[in-house]
């Protein structure tokens, strides 16, 4: 018999999920980056139309989204890093702060970026 | 008299859930309920228990989709409402009802090189283990393990990779790796450096989140992940 949801519903699993999500999406959004530099190749023209298609209001929204995901992938991957690395007679049921903080940190990164646009 | 409605899965791999009810009381545990089931309501109901106050582990079931041990589970703290869900451990195939064939889990163990393999024979003096040495306190927690199998149960690796050895196992093994006495550390951690090894946990800490000792198999695997890493790099393994 295999487990469901109810197993997984603790604060780590759900720090897995985020960190499983933020990595595929950002796989995903290399390409696009990619294709965007590679623009100048083509000429100063070609790049400056795209970067001022990016300044619509919704692709700023969007670019909320992905340092959001770009920083909650940093920080968990610091937190993983930690938890792999650090002596866990220091660690023991801290590690749930350590959670907390990634967390707090990438939102607060998020936040940032967001008041910064406005 | 107040019931609780208690689903108890009857079967083996296939099956279902029956339905009982379950005069409720005051301090009961999940595992009063499943003998209250068996001995007055249904003595076909297959489980299985020992000492009934946590220190042998065999009463270890799934009660409302989480894995614990039922002698020192009170339904007060997981009924929802007068509901109860109560299935076998996961992840291990199921004899019958409520008991589960645990034999994998142990052999496991054994393929994690889980037995301590001494060089000094009874002529020998004792041999000296420093209690505040670095690695004895490395395992303070984890020599606590008594083999019950919520960690196995709870941990979704297991699930997706059946031949991975599983918290307990790797547990075992790194309680072995910082025994100072135990003279098989090379082949031990070339037996949990393979693909089914350590390398394999994704640092979900469902283990760590539900040993009802408070282990944390997840610290051990970390510390054989580093281990591995330090003998490949001194071109040991």
């Amino acid at each position: 018999m295999k487990n469901d949801t109810r197993s997984r519903n603790h604060p780590a699993y759900w720090a897995f999920v985020v960190h499983r999500i933020s990595g595929l999406a950002l796989t995903l959004f290399l390409p696009l980056h990619f294709w965007a530099l590679g623009n100048a190749l083509h000429g100063e023209a070609k790049l400056e139309t795209f970067l001022r298609w990016s300044d619509q209001p919704l692709v700023k929204c969007a670019e909320v989204g992905l340092v959001l995901l770009l920083a909650a992938h940093l920080t968990g991957g610091l937190r993983l890093l930690m938890l792999e690395f650090m002596d866990w007679r220091h660690v023991g049921d801290s590690h749930k702060t350590l959670l907390a903080c990634a967390a707090g940190a990438s939102a607060a990164i998020g936040l940032l970026f967001l008041l910064n646009l406005l | 008299m107040n019931t609780l409605k208690v689903k108890i899965w009857r079967g083996a791999e296939s099956g279902q859930f029956q339905e009982y009810e379950v005069p409720r009381l005051e301090s009961q545990t999940v595992l009063d309920v499943v003998t209250y089931v068996q001995r007055r309501l249904d003595p076909s109901l297959a489980y299985r228990f020992a000492c009934r106050v946590g220190v042998c582990g065999s009463c270890a079931m799934s009660v409302n989709g989480v894995s614990r041990w039922t002698c020192r589970t009170h339904v007060d703290k997981v009924a929802k409402g007068d509901t109860l869900e109560i299935a076998p451990l996961r992840n291990l195939p199921v004899i019958r009802d409520l008991a589960t064939d645990m034999r994998e889990f142990f052999d496991k163990w054994a393929k994690a090189r889980g037995r301590f393999t001494g060089a000094q024979t009874r002529k020998d003096e004792f041999a000296e283990v420093k209690p505040e040495s670095k690695q004895r306190k490395a395992v303070d927690a984890a020599i606590e393990c008594i083999g019950c199998g919520v960690c196995y149960s709870s941990c979704e690796v297991v699930t997706w990779k059946p031949d991975y050895l599983g918290p307990a196992a790797l547990s075992r093994a790194w309680t072995l790796a910082n025994d100072v006495r135990d003279v098989a550390q090379k082949e031990r951690l070339a037996a949990v450096a393979g693909d089914a090894g350590c390398h394999s946990c994704h640092t979900h800490l469902n283990c760590t989140e539900r040993c009802p000792k408070g282990i944390s198999p997840t610290a051990g695997i970390a510390g054989l992940k580093r281990l591995v890493l330090a003998a490949t790099l001194k071109g040991d393994l």
